[in-house]
């Protein structure tokens, strides 16, 4: 008995008795090779934050030696030239990203519950179509989305930026591999007590998929974020904000500056959402569903 | 007696469909959108391979003309495959390996610097910036690389990256990997924050001291799942590479030098409007992708077994 509790004392220092040269070392060479992938990330804000005639300058400069916002400045400048206020446009993109990120979770979480864990007719054939889906990449295939579209008379309206984008087969075989890795065992517990499918997927196996979860909403909001309007609407109303900032953006080098503060502004959104979700997956501590 | 089974059997069939039938409604929300949006564009486009279709007119059906143009006279399109291959010879197992090492490197460390260093090595992921690459690689002594090297006295003329046919393939490779560490990285780090501790412990006991057995013996088996999911999404990124290539080395690249199967088929689709011919492209490419899925799967099981 005292010898299995000291072995879970050793077991729960497990990183208190790790040699702190390695995790160093580990730091080291994730410190530099982080510095190198940073680089480029880097140069494009303080190149957003150079005025005009620093930008050309040789050698090229680090740094900012006069840093100003002129470029942000020009950019909301030339927004506000459309004839829509540029507040509807953030409502446009915070609208869309908002509703497809969070059908795509809620849908893709239970179909992967589903196609994970119960075998029914058809669940395998389902699971092999979303590999399928995964690795055919005609460029064919948007020229049938936009006729399917078109069919349903979905141009130019809200729906058809909203509805192509819920069902990811990417969410749905990212949330399958995860549940795949819940124990039988669980939700056949589960399933004695008396639950439902629908309960046991969101009362006994979500709660333990944050991680996956949180990922997916990264993925979902990044991608649902960038949706350009392209030809799918064509009234200025329903545009969103990366097709005019890439409007905005798009005349040269000679707007070089502004295609940098472009850049920057696009990435904030993504960031602060991956920050939030990477704290939450970080804080996981997955613990066995089934104690004795 | 044969009807009979038949009978049955169909009876059966039916009673275990309505026995699972929530399972059915649970994944009716995702499945009438997949459907709509992905099935059946795909279903719509698998014959266009077989067809002359213009976007103007109706395809028209030519037989199996557009594939035996491709391996018999389009000399781009043998090209492709070579630049493909190499491309994704570099970028898929090098990427797949840097993702599973920095998900793991990252994972020995404190709470807080692992939210800073995910977010480094995923950020470029996330961005656009194609004008920043342009500028460092800058053929002008402006160019940050140029620049840098000239300092330190490397070269004395700046070089030509971007269309210096010597040196487009490589540019773009190191570009694509800088941009790879995504999906597959964030589904692995996800996996490693998702291993049950009293795994560890387990391990503990049974006299597991250092890192590299902790994972030799604890942490690749129980990632199964994620080790095949960024697999897949390896196999599709580099694969189908393309738009990397366009938007730094130009579209066409010199020489071809960068001309991969994908942005062969964006020549004939987008710029050419011959999208049978472009669908014959992406068909071979989905083949070949999914013959190597089916390749690695079975591999990563046996490993896993």
């Amino acid at each position: 008995m005292s010898q299995i509790n000291t072995a879970k004392l050793k077991a729960s220092n497990r990183q208190a008795g790790r040699k702190i040269g390695g995790t160093v070392a580990i730091f080291i060479f994730l410190t530099v090779l982080g510095l190198f992938m940073a680089m480029p990330i880097y140069l494009t804000v303080i190149m957003s934050i150079k005025p005009v005639e620093e930008l050309f300058i040789f050698p090229p400069k680090l740094y900012a030696v006069r840093p100003t916002l002129d470029n942000f400045r020009d950019m909301f400048e030339v927004l506000h030239q459309n004839r829509v206020p540029f507040s509807r446009y953030v409502f446009n993109s915070i609208f869309v990203t908002l509703t497809v990120t969070l059908c795509q979770c809620v849908f893709a979480s239970m179909a992967a519950f589903v196609l994970a864990k119960c075998k029914f007719p058809g669940s395998r054939l389902l699971n092999h179509i979303i590999v399928i889906a995964l690795l055919y990449q005609s460029n064919v295939i948007y020229i049938m989305q936009y006729m399917v579209m078109a069919k349903l008379r979905m141009i130019d309206t809200y729906a058809a930026l909203i509805l192509p984008s819920i069902a990811s087969p990417m969410g749905l075989f990212l949330m399958r591999q995860s549940i795949s890795q819940v124990p039988d065992s669980m939700i056949e517990a589960a399933k004695v007590d008396g639950a439902g499918y629908f309960r046991i997927c969101w009362q006994i196996v979500m709660p333990n998929q944050k991680p996956a979860l949180m990922t997916l909403i990264i993925f979902a909001f990044q991608a649902a974020w960038n949706i350009q309007t392209g030809a799918l609407v064509f009234q200025e109303q329903y545009k969103t904000l990366p097709t005019v900032v890439t409007q905005a953006a798009s005349s040269g080098m000679a707007r070089a500056g502004i295609a940098m503060a472009a850049a920057v502004f696009m990435l904030i959104p993504p960031i602060i959402v991956f920050m939030i979700a990477q704290k939450q997956v970080i804080e996981t501590m997955a613990h066995s569903g089934i104690k004795e | 007696m044969a009807q009979n089974n038949t009978e049955k059997k169909s009876s059966s069939l039916w009673r275990s469909i309505k026995q699972n039938k929530a399972c059915y409604a649970m994944l009716a929300p995702f499945m009438i959108f997949f459907i709509v949006f992905t099935v059946v564009p795909v279903v719509m486009s698998l014959p266009m391979g077989f067809t002359d279709f213009n976007m103007a007119q109706p395809p028209k059906y030519v037989g199996l003309s557009n594939y035996t143009t491709l391996f018999l006279s389009d000399k781009i399109f043998i090209r492709s495959i070579r630049v493909t291959l190499v491309f994704a010879l570099f970028t898929g197992p090098i990427s797949y390996i840097l993702c599973f090492l920095l998900a793991w490197l990252i994972n020995e460390l404190h709470p807080k610097l692992k939210t800073v260093f995910t977010l480094i090595f995923y950020a470029p992921s996330m961005a656009n910036v194609y004008t920043v690459w342009q500028l460092i690689f800058s053929g002008d002594m402006n160019g940050y690389l140029n620049s840098f090297l000239i300092n330190l006295g490397l070269i004395n003329s700046p070089v030509q990256w971007l269309t210096d046919g010597r040196y487009v393939l490589g540019v773009t490779i190191v570009v694509q990997l800088w941009i790879s560490l995504g999906a597959g990285f964030l589904a692995l780090r996800a996996g490693f924050q998702n291993i049950d501790r009293t795994m560890y412990e387990a391990g503990a006991i049974e006299g597991i001291r250092t890192r590299w057995q902790e994972l030799i013996y604890i942490v690749i088996p129980s990632m199964g799942s994620q080790l095949m999911f960024a697999a897949v999404m390896q196999i599709v990124s580099s694969f189908t590479a393309g738009t990397v290539a366009q938007n730094l080395v130009g579209f066409p690249s010199t020489d071809y030098k960068a001309h991969t199967i994908m942005t062969h088929a964006y020549d004939y689709g987008w710029v050419r409007y011959e999208m049978g011919y472009a669908s014959a492209i992406c068909m071979i490419l989905f083949v070949v992708m999914y013959a190597l899925n089916r390749l690695i799967s079975k591999l990563l099981s046996k490993y896993m077994d």
